[in-house]
């Protein structure tokens, strides 16, 4: 698709600060983070104690009620209700917020120039592989002049013609200006859904899984390790090796999970809205709505009950 | 163009087996619930984790499929 919409895996850098480049995943991150804990400090700040709470109270009242509802069903313990509360609320509204930024007007389509992704180094290398290739093909056109494949001689002329052509033409311009010429074909989106860039859903998968451990150590102590290296008998050995691995595979499916969903979910709109602007794209902006509340909840629901498993303990089968 | 032929086959093949899955999980749960209609929101909630679960590997092979597309 020459014309077509540019979809990038990787998310393009906007602006750099010294040696950090802000992507613009990382940009909508930073906003969706700045109006949560807003939204929390003005409530913690404007808390009043009553019997009939109204306003942004009531909002984060029926939240938290409802979360911790939710939590209770599944762990049936109020203390353990308590210590996950904050990581199961936290999981689930950043990443409910990012995935829903992704529907905003704007997002996505607000484009910009992304800071050279290309600098001088290897532009000056790209020159001088032409430049390397071209004496290779001179040397070959000499030592071979005298061989009997005239097709042989010819494809090697026209390559020595348009390799010194794209360096005459090249030399035309300046290093600064074949920079700018190369990227400025390419436009990135200003704001791109944060949870549809790998290295927050990656980020996202290694904390869950780093506090399940990190729950069970305080909960079990030292015999949380007896799940992983169990040496009361060689299928036990095993099976605690499979967990180990399990753990690792987690990190993946979670970031995975995550990832897929929400950046196919970018794609298939601006596919869709490519081909088709006008009323064809509603079900999927709902069918986005649907998943985007789905995959937030399947992440914070998953890490409960990994959390939940890790402090258990060992029951008698 | 050919370069697509492998890239359509990712996701054709990789999507038949969690579709099953789904399917399964689904019918051996709304069988549950007609059973036991006491227990619906219990049994809903481990239906809904096992279908994330079984989703996941469609989603890998999205992933391949893109990924082979896009890079």
């Amino acid at each position: 698709m020459a014309t077509g919409p540019h979809i990038s895996i990787s998310a393009e850098p906007l602006f750099q600060i010294g040696h950090l480049q802000i992507t613009n995943s990382m940009l909508t991150s930073l906003i969706v983070s700045f109006v949560m804990i807003a939204f929390a400090l003005i409530v913690r700040f404007k808390l009043k104690s009553t019997n009939k709470p109204k306003g942004l109270q009531n909002v984060a009242e029926w939240l938290i009620e409802t979360l911790q509802s939710f939590i209770q069903t599944i762990t049936g313990d109020a203390k353990k209700t308590r210590r996950f509360l904050p990581f199961f609320a936290t999981f689930f509204l950043f990443i409910l917020f990012n995935n829903w930024f992704g529907l905003l007007p704007g997002v996505g389509t607000i484009v910009t120039t992304p800071i050279a992704e290309q600098d001088e180094v290897t532009i000056t290398n790209e020159l001088e592989a032409i430049e390397v290739t071209l004496e290779e093909v001179n040397q070959h056109l000499e030592t071979d002049q005298h061989q009997a494949d005239p097709n042989h001689e010819i494809t090697l002329q026209h390559q020595v013609e348009t390799e010194t052509n794209i360096v005459n033409d090249l030399d035309m311009f300046t290093k600064e200006e074949l920079i700018e010429a190369s990227n400025h074909q390419i436009k990135a989106p200003v704001f791109r859904p944060g949870s549809a860039d790998l290295n927050t859903t990656l980020a996202l998968a290694i904390t869950s899984v780093i506090a399940t451990q990190i729950f069970g150590l305080m909960t079990l102590k030292f015999s949380y390790l007896k799940k992983f290296f169990n040496l009361a008998s060689p299928i036990d050995f095993f099976v605690g090796l499979l967990e180990l691995i399990s753990e690792f595979a987690k990190i993946i499916s979670f970031a995975f999970r995550l990832f897929g969903n929400i950046f196919a979910g970018e794609v298939l709109l601006v596919v869709i809205t490519f081909l088709i602007p006008v009323v064809v794209p509603m079900p999927f902006y709902g069918l986005e709505l649907f998943v985007g509340f789905i995959q937030a909840l399947v992440f914070s629901m998953l890490s409960l009950v990994f959390f939940n498993m890790a402090t258990q303990g060992h029951e008698e089968h | 163009m050919s370069n697509d032929m492998p890239i359509a086959l990712v996701m054709g093949i990789g999507t038949i087996g969690p579709a099953l899955a789904i399917g399964l999980l689904t019918s051996k749960g709304l069988e549950a619930i007609g059973r036991n209609p006491e227990a619906a929101s219990k049994i809903q909630t481990n239906m809904i984790l096992g279908i994330a679960f079984a989703e996941a590997i469609a989603i890998y092979a999205l992933v391949i499929a893109l990924i082979l597309k896009f890079v």
